[in-house]
């Protein structure tokens, strides 16, 4: 135990660096990807007929094998193997393909009754988005988000076997080198990084929706 | 909509003729009027359904206008077209003069109040922040408008500890109160209601349409008001408009003439059983001859009605009274005077005859 920690000691900054990076390259995806599926659920959500094309679209790029994709994209994008680049537009990819499916649902869960009197109110239509139907859709796309987090901070291990950055460097080195130590670590702070990433969006989510929270007070 | 159009002065420029024929409106519209008025008004959807066929009509300034019908007789169709949530297929609407199509809709729709069934609250807000939402979009400053939503909250009868609650929290009745504060909140002329009070339970909706009575005694707005409920179009409407499925005018009239003069076969139906009876809700009950009281004493199961109420009411006392004996009361309650059931019903009998 106590070379463990002399380990953890040792390797303190190191450590620091890997997290850090696995942190960023776990939530910029998330951060682009949401801006990306917002405005496409909107538009999905008054354009009906383009919905059932955008989903095939999304379930297709996110059966696309995590891999595969780290490698094609260097050539269809003409970037470096090693660029971070291509990490992150692959995860942006997936989480837009996830993250697409609880746009939709969310804009569809605000009532009928709901959009009607918004209407009939005098809101105009991309002021009732934001206004409206987007905050009534938080706790649904918040759903989304929180799977495509944790989803990302486990995939970014994978972009370690193609060479970047991140916590499954411990893993790819620790196997090469047999060292226990790297690997619990890496085991551990993915993990944790996870649930730290999830917890945040949890509480954003709370502090951004006090009405559900009033909702489930209320037994309905 | 802009309630301040020029008819006065329109009015002070005609003719005495014109004015003659314009009488009614130059008169109403120098008190700062709006009608909306029907001309012809159809909608017919791309699969070919026709929900509102060739409809004319006018809601009168300051009066409620109940349209009323069977699902499917395009009443919410007509009501809706009015704020443009749909659109009209052919025909005109006209606001205060004014064809609705000639102001943006989303304009249009932030001067016209809208109560809508199950109350179409804004869940991820507060009561208050439902309240003042057109003053919001209107750009009234935060704390001006939430001085008037309190002060409508208390109108609607609603406890202000409720402002700021979430609607989920309140009962369909409450929830109901804070839709028609939200509706009021601009103080639009015109006031569009559809089916406000369906959802809720038959007390809550009697408690709800009498409050809505006195609120409209002392606002004076002109509602059109759908409900499929005969009863409740009876009741709430200075006129009421009674469609048939196709989206066809069978009568427009008053709530009395309707009971009493039902122009067809469908509007006898759709009004349903004891009409003869509902409508003696309409007579005046001042007339009845009374006998003296000869110091009667109003003993206990005797049965009162009040002397500016109905005949109805007054009918309804003698014929539930243990000796078929009805006590009428003037305004302050006290007694005075008697009838019996059998001259009631002679009452009726030369008041009908000298109807018909």
């Amino acid at each position: 135990m106590n070379d463990y920690f002399s380990y953890l000691h040792d390797n303190a900054g190191t450590i620091g660096g890997l997290l850090r990076a696995h942190t960023y390259l776990s939530v910029v995806p998330v951060v682009l990807g949401l801006l990306i599926a917002l405005p496409l659920g909107a538009i999905a959500d008054t354009k009906r007929w383009l919905m059932t094309p955008l989903l095939a679209t999304a379930g297709a790029l996110y059966s696309l094998p995590s891999l595969a994709l780290l490698l094609l994209l260097p050539i269809i994008l003409g970037t470096q193997i090693l660029d971070s680049v291509n990490l992150i537009i692959a995860l942006t990819i997936y989480t837009v393909a996830l993250l697409l499916r609880g746009v939709i649902d969310g804009l569809g869960s605000v009532p009928d009754h709901v959009k009607l009197a918004a209407v009939g109110l005098g809101y105009s239509p991309l002021r009732r988005l934001f206004a409206v139907d987007l905050p009534i859709a938080v706790p649904v796309v918040t759903a989304g988000v929180r799977v495509a987090t944790v989803a990302n901070v486990s995939l970014v291990s994978v972009g370690s076997i193609i060479g970047l950055n991140g916590l499954g460097e411990l893993f790819t080195r620790g196997f090469q080198t047999n060292d226990y130590n790297m690997i619990v670590t890496g085991i551990v702070l993915s993990v944790l990084l996870a649930f730290t990433l999830d917890a945040i969006i949890v509480t954003a989510q709370r502090l951004l929706t006090p009405w559900a929270r009033a909702a489930a007070g209320a037994g309905r | 909509m802009p309630h301040n159009r020029p008819y006065a002065r329109q009015g002070a420029d005609l003719s005495p003729r014109l004015r003659t024929i314009m009488g009614d409106r130059v008169r109403k519209d120098r008190q700062g009027v709006v009608l909306i008025e029907f001309e012809s008004v159809s909608k017919r959807y791309d699969d070919g359904t026709v929900a509102v066929d060739n409809l004319s009509l006018t809601a009168a300034n300051g009066e409620i206008t109940v349209l009323v019908g069977p699902s499917g007789c395009g009443k919410t169709t007509s009501l809706r077209m009015i704020n443009r949530t749909i659109a009209v297929t052919s025909g005109r609407i006209l606001v205060d003069g004014d064809d609705i199509r000639s102001v943006d809709a989303v304009k249009l729709r932030r001067g016209i109040g809208y109560v809508i069934q199950q109350a179409g609250l804004f869940p991820h807000r507060t009561v208050l922040d439902n309240v003042t939402t057109v003053p919001r979009l209107l750009g009234v400053d935060r704390r001006e408008a939430n001085k008037r939503g309190m002060e409508l909250l208390e109108r609607v009868g609603l406890d202000p500890h409720l402002a700021r609650r979430y609607p989920v929290q309140l009962s369909g009745g409450q929830q109901q109160r804070v839709g028609v504060a939200r509706a009021l909140a601009a103080d639009p002329s015109i006031m569009l209601m559809d089916e406000p009070f369906s959802a809720v339970d038959p007390v809550v909706r009697m408690g709800l349409q009498d409050e809505f009575l006195r609120l409209q005694q002392d606002l004076g707005k002109t509602i059109v008001f759908v409900t499929h409920d005969i009863d409740e179009a009876v009741k709430l409407g200075d006129k009421v408009a009674v469609l048939e499925v196709g989206g066809r005018l069978a009568q427009f009239d008053s709530p009395a003439n309707l009971l009493s003069k039902p122009v067809d076969e469908f509007v006898e139906q759709f009004i349903g059983r004891d009409r003869g009876y509902r409508a003696l809700g309409f007579l005046p009950a001042s007339e009845l001859p009374l006998q003296d009281l000869n110091a009667t004493a109003i003993g206990p199961g005797a049965k009162t009605f009040p002397r500016s109420g109905s005949l109805r009411a007054a009918l309804d006392a003698a014929l539930t009274s243990s000796d078929g004996r009805a006590f009428a009361l003037d305004d302050d309650g006290t007694a005075i005077g008697l009838i019996s059931q059998s001259e009631i019903s002679a009452f009726i009998v030369t008041k009908h005859a000298a109807v018909s």
